[in-house]
């Protein structure tokens, strides 16, 4: 099913939730709302038209303080059809950005969302284990985000070389 | 003393904490910690295991020791100097993941149609070789994890045979920065066909010694066989790709299914798991499936021997670096790339303003990342020895865990 199709059926389903669809991308976006999305995504993986069944990576984005936004965009695959999606959603508050979680629709969310709580500080609600991954757990900051202060000294060691 | 580290009793704890609470444990149950600094644990991976006696009741991986911010790294850096940093992710298969890393920037900007097919060739035939150096390692570890130590001699000799060969053509033994966004570092250099092609001859017999010699010995197939049966449905819903995948039975590799660069052209098979000797899915099944890989790369590696040798034929006029692009600058948009890596699928994502040559956003997504996230799920109620059979079949690179 091409990316114009999905956008219909998504658009039907659950209309207002399906803001717009990006053609620039490869592949090509669809922009959700970051409200009470979970439905739509497990609508992804289980409608027997699209069966997006992997999910090959989450990415968070830091828009910067300028446009005050956080962006997170999923990368699905359906195995069967061999068809891509991009899915994005756009978060307003970026002082405590939070998105639902996933990670019970997807299992390999779990770590993924970890990553981007590590890195970008977005809580994701409903998380079994939210904690920090590649980060020591008494690190302070989100180090991707775009206004991130680097602490000073970390167990003694200048950290800013 | 600008940089000393101060001692503290409590920074340890800290840092890298227990994850299970004591007063949570039951009667008989204790905790105890595998790596980070442990030979079966492949690099600076840290298990917390609860036991009970000899049974594992939870695996905690604890990951991050080897984290070098390529993310943060590769947000003020411009496309072309990010290759050398890819390279250190999985550095057991550098050129498979600059192969990726390149091809992902030519999609951007749109110069994928215009490569040569010669340096085409050239990636696919660098990139195999990488990825048998890589099974190699994944096959003679896993043989020393489990007790086999004459495999892993073997296979270091043969390894060492294509790192002499990847070496004469960039001058790097492990991290190579040989493949160049729009083409290459340099041309191969003289004769290496003729040496390739010796080393493939060479390498055949070697193969079938080694299904003799560790495959399809006893022990080991009685350490491996139906041990961490991964089902193939747990095994899409982790996200799980590459050899792992394949051992579970689906004929997924994305060599085939996206059919990137030249692999529509040249004829090779893909193995997958059948549980002959036991479980589909199990450990043994996931070291058969990367030794066939060999020998379906060697396929692949005499086709382009072939193919560099006849119709694409080494040119005086003929320069690897024509296309290179001066000023790397991709139209705006979000771009998600992925190729088969010997581990998995490696993919990229990009976001780029249109302004500038640094990308705003370079997201790496590790196939061992996401391999090493179903350990939890697969090693619950094993013994202890199993469970180092287990983390040994993931065929981890903690570089590209961490990145």
């Amino acid at each position: 099913m091409t990316t114009d199709l999905i956008f219909k059926l998504l658009k039907s389903c659950f209309g207002q939730k399906v803001m717009e669809i990006n053609l620039n991308d490869q592949p090509r976006s669809i922009e959700i709302t970051s409200q009470e999305n979970r439905e739509l995504f497990t609508f992804l993986r289980d409608n027997n038209q699209l069966y997006f069944d992997m999910l090959s990576s989450i990415t968070g984005i830091d828009n910067g303080p300028e446009v005050n936004t956080m962006e997170l965009i999923y990368n699905l695959y359906s195995i069967p059809f061999d068809s891509h999606l991009m899915v994005k959603i756009k978060l307003e508050d970026r002082e405590s950005p939070i998105a639902p979680t996933v990670s019970d629709i997807w299992k390999t969310a779990n770590w993924h969302e970890r990553e981007i709580f590590d890195l970008l500080g977005i809580r994701f609600e409903g998380h079994p284990d939210l904690r920090r991954i590649l980060l020591p757990s008494d690190w302070e900051g989100h180090p991707l985000r775009k206004d991130d202060v680097l602490q000073k000294r970390y167990h003694g060691i200048k950290v800013d070389y | 003393m600008d940089t000393q580290y101060t001692y503290h009793p409590d920074h340890l704890k800290n840092s890298e904490s227990i994850h299970t609470s004591l007063t949570s444990l039951k009667r008989g149950e204790m905790i105890f910690n595998i790596g980070p600094q442990h030979p079966s644990t492949h690099g600076v991976l840290r298990l917390e295991v609860v036991t009970d006696g000899e049974i594992v009741k939870k695996v905690i991986p604890h990951i991050g020791y080897l984290h070098r911010c390529f993310e943060k790294h590769a947000e003020s850096m411009p496309f072309n100097q990010i290759i050398p940093y890819v390279d250190r992710m999985d550095y057991m298969s550098a050129m498979n993941s600059e192969h990726t890393y390149a091809m992902g920037v030519e999609r951007m900007l749109g110069i994928t149609d215009q490569i040569p097919k010669r340096v085409e060739y050239i990636r696919v035939l660098v990139a195999e070789l990488n990825r048998i150096a890589s099974h190699f390692v994944a096959i003679g570890t896993y043989g020393l994890d489990i007790g086999a130590f004459t495999p892993f001699l073997w296979l270091m000799r043969d390894r060492e045979h294509i790192l002499r060969l990847l070496e004469w053509t960039c001058g790097a033994r492990m991290l190579y920065n040989y493949v160049w966004i729009g083409g290459l570092y340099y041309d191969l250099p003289l004769q290496f066909e003729d040496r390739c092609a010796e080393f493939s001859a060479y390498l055949k017999p070697k193969l079938e010694h080694l299904e003799t010699l560790l495959i399809t010995n006893k022990i080991f197939i009685e350490r491996t066989a139906k041990v961490g049966v991964l089902p193939l449905e747990l095994a899409i819903n982790y996200g799980v790709t590459g050899p792992m995948l394949r051992a579970s039975g689906l004929k997924y590799d994305l060599r085939r299914v996206d059919g990137y660069s030249v692999y529509p052209e040249l004829d090779f098979d893909i193995p997958i798991g059948t549980g002959a000797q036991g479980t589909v899915g199990d450990c043994w099944d996931r070291t058969y499936v990367r030794m066939q890989e060999c020998s379906e790369s060697l396929k692949i590696i005499d086709q382009c021997l072939v193919k560099l040798t006849n119709e694409l034929k080494r040119d005086k006029e003929f320069n690897p670096r024509d296309l290179v692009p001066k000023k790397i600058r991709p139209k705006a948009g979000d771009y998600y790339v992925r190729a088969e890596n010997p581990k998995g699928e490696l993919g990229f994502f990009f976001r780029t303003d249109g302004r500038s040559d640094i990308p705003v956003r370079c997201k790496a997504r590790g196939c061992s990342f996401v391999n090493l996230s179903v350990l939890p799920e697969i090693s619950k109620g094993v013994m202890i020895s199993d469970l180092i059979a287990i983390v040994g079949s993931l065929d981890l690179v903690l570089g590209e865990v961490d990145r």
